[in-house]
């Protein structure tokens, strides 16, 4: 397992262009959110989580495909789901979303408290951030490995990725935006959030690869 | 005990001529004409029922869309329900039958839940003051009808697979069964512009029995009216299918033809 997670964290950093583009695309979202609703900067610190947030969600949701996509081309995925049975496969599959998250994910992490000064973002705010992406992203990553496995015979995957996928992160969304702005505004403790999108990624981190791995079982036969 | 053993092989074989796909065809074909007729007296009648039940004082004559809102979203969420049920029945074992209820329900549902959505915006905005609140009840009927459009998307993307079509709807449809309890409990787990539950809670009902009961009438009509228009959704999968597999038999059957 730990030969496969640094087998996948290598694919992921040696095609540096992939990590660029990604990174590319963030800022991209983050930069045409201040020209779009105008360069006010006291409404841009007001959504500036948000907005952090919302380019992390369609950063990932685009990068998903490539989760079972290189495995896929070369063949190993069809070794892994004949040979192995569906628990092995779903922690399989857990492992690489845990090595797709920390090779896509975390360095956008890493990244976004630079981005935030762009937004005008309070320092309190911008710690919160990073501690709810870092807690909560992981399930979307999770979440979308059930996605990703269905639509992997498709065609076109993208769009279909992306439209199955996102009405079931819209809690991570919401839990992980409310913990910022409970610290922001100071009316409620940010604990409770940040607690929920914990539960939230725990909860994914046995559904989604469990989930995945029944597809491919499904789809193998 | 041999007599035992003979009833319940029979009950099996009863229940196997009943979902063989055609059989099935058959007796729809059976039920639907007198099921029309039943659907339409009822709607009928709970329609009359709800014109003349008695205006709200404080809400006037905006109350007689809550006879049609109630309906639209629970059947909504029943309609899911039944899509669970076949997507388990799909996984645990594959059936046309089950194939053909979750893929045909998949549209019906989507049209319940806006129809559930824009009963709600038309009530509303006289009542509430507005057309759209981000509030719990609301954006966990929305994100249902994200869900239904994308079991929808998903299931009709795989062409000639039929199988696989069948599989991945049901995996997704059973994932996004977690929405259905918490549009149920939303409205208590967030306090929020939507009323709480005020027919299934502790303590009975919470509406006056002129309105309960044209409102539990409306839902039985509304119901007959899903019912009748998912069997008339399924013989057309089923015999869809059908011409399909004819077809691709009849192909094969054709002698070579040169093509050049």
């Amino acid at each position: 397992m730990k030969e496969l997670f640094l087998r996948d964290i290598r694919v992921a950093f040696s095609s540096g262009n992939n990590l660029v583009t990604n990174l590319m695309f963030f800022l991209a979202v983050i930069i045409t959110t201040p020209l779009g609703i105008g360069p006010m900067s006291d409404v841009l610190s007001h959504i500036s989580a948000g907005i952090v947030w919302i380019a992390a969600l369609l950063t990932v949701l685009l990068g998903l495909d490539q989760l079972f996509q290189t495995d896929r081309e070369e063949g190993s995925l069809d070794v892994m789901v004949m040979g192995t049975d569906l628990l092995a496969l779903a922690l399989i599959v857990f492992v690489k979303c845990l090595a797709h998250w920390a090779g896509t994910i975390l360095p956008l992490i890493i990244a976004s408290p630079f981005f935030a000064l762009l937004l005008n973002m309070e320092w309190a705010a911008v710690g919160a951030t990073v501690i709810s992406l870092l807690l909560g992203t992981p399930a979307i990553t999770f979440i979308g490995a059930v996605g990703a496995a269905l639509t992997i015979t498709l065609p076109r995957v993208g769009v279909m990725l992306s439209v199955i996928v996102l009405p079931l992160v819209i809690p991570v969304l919401i839990f992980g935006v409310s913990a910022v702005y409970t610290l922001t505004t100071g009316t409620l403790t940010p604990i409770t959030p940040l607690l929920f999108l914990l539960a939230l990624t725990l909860f994914f981190s046995v559904l989604g690869p469990t989930a995945a791995a029944t597809t491919f079982k499904y789809m193998s036969e | 005990m041999d007599s035992m053993k003979e009833m319940t092989k029979a009950k099996y074989s009863w229940w196997k001529e009943l979902v063989g796909p055609l059989q099935f065809v058959q007796l729809s074909e059976k039920i639907l004409p007198p099921l029309y007729i039943i659907t339409i007296i009822v709607l009928t009648v709970a329609l009359y029922l709800a014109f003349r039940a008695p205006i709200d004082y404080q809400q006037g004559i905006t109350v007689k869309i809550m006879f049609i809102h109630v309906p639209f979203a629970w059947l909504a969420m029943l309609c899911y329900t039944v899509m669970t049920l076949s997507a388990a029945r799909t996984l645990f074992s594959y059936h046309l039958l089950a194939d053909a209820a979750l893929k045909t329900a998949t549209p019906i549902g989507t049209v319940f839940t806006v129809l559930a959505l824009i009963t709600g915006s038309l009530w509303g905005k006289p009542i509430w003051g507005t057309w759209w609140e981000w509030d719990a009840r609301l954006t966990s009927m929305f994100i249902l009808l994200l869900i239904y459009l994308g079991i929808f998307a998903l299931s009709r993307a795989f062409e000639n697979e039929e199988t696989s079509a069948a599989h991945a709807a049901a995996i997704l449809t059973i994932i996004g069964f977690i929405n259905i309890p918490i549009i149920k409990f939303s409205v208590d787990w967030w306090n929020t512009l939507h009323q709480s539950a005020s027919i299934l809670r502790r303590g009975g009902a919470a509406i006056n029995t002129s309105i309960l009961i044209p409102l539990l009438i409306n839902a039985f009509a509304f119901t007959l009216v899903f019912v009748t228009f998912h069997l008339m959704a399924i013989q057309n999968e089923i015999l869809r299918r059908c011409v399909i597999t004819r077809q691709r038999i009849a192909a094969r059957k054709l002698p070579e033809t040169d093509i050049s």
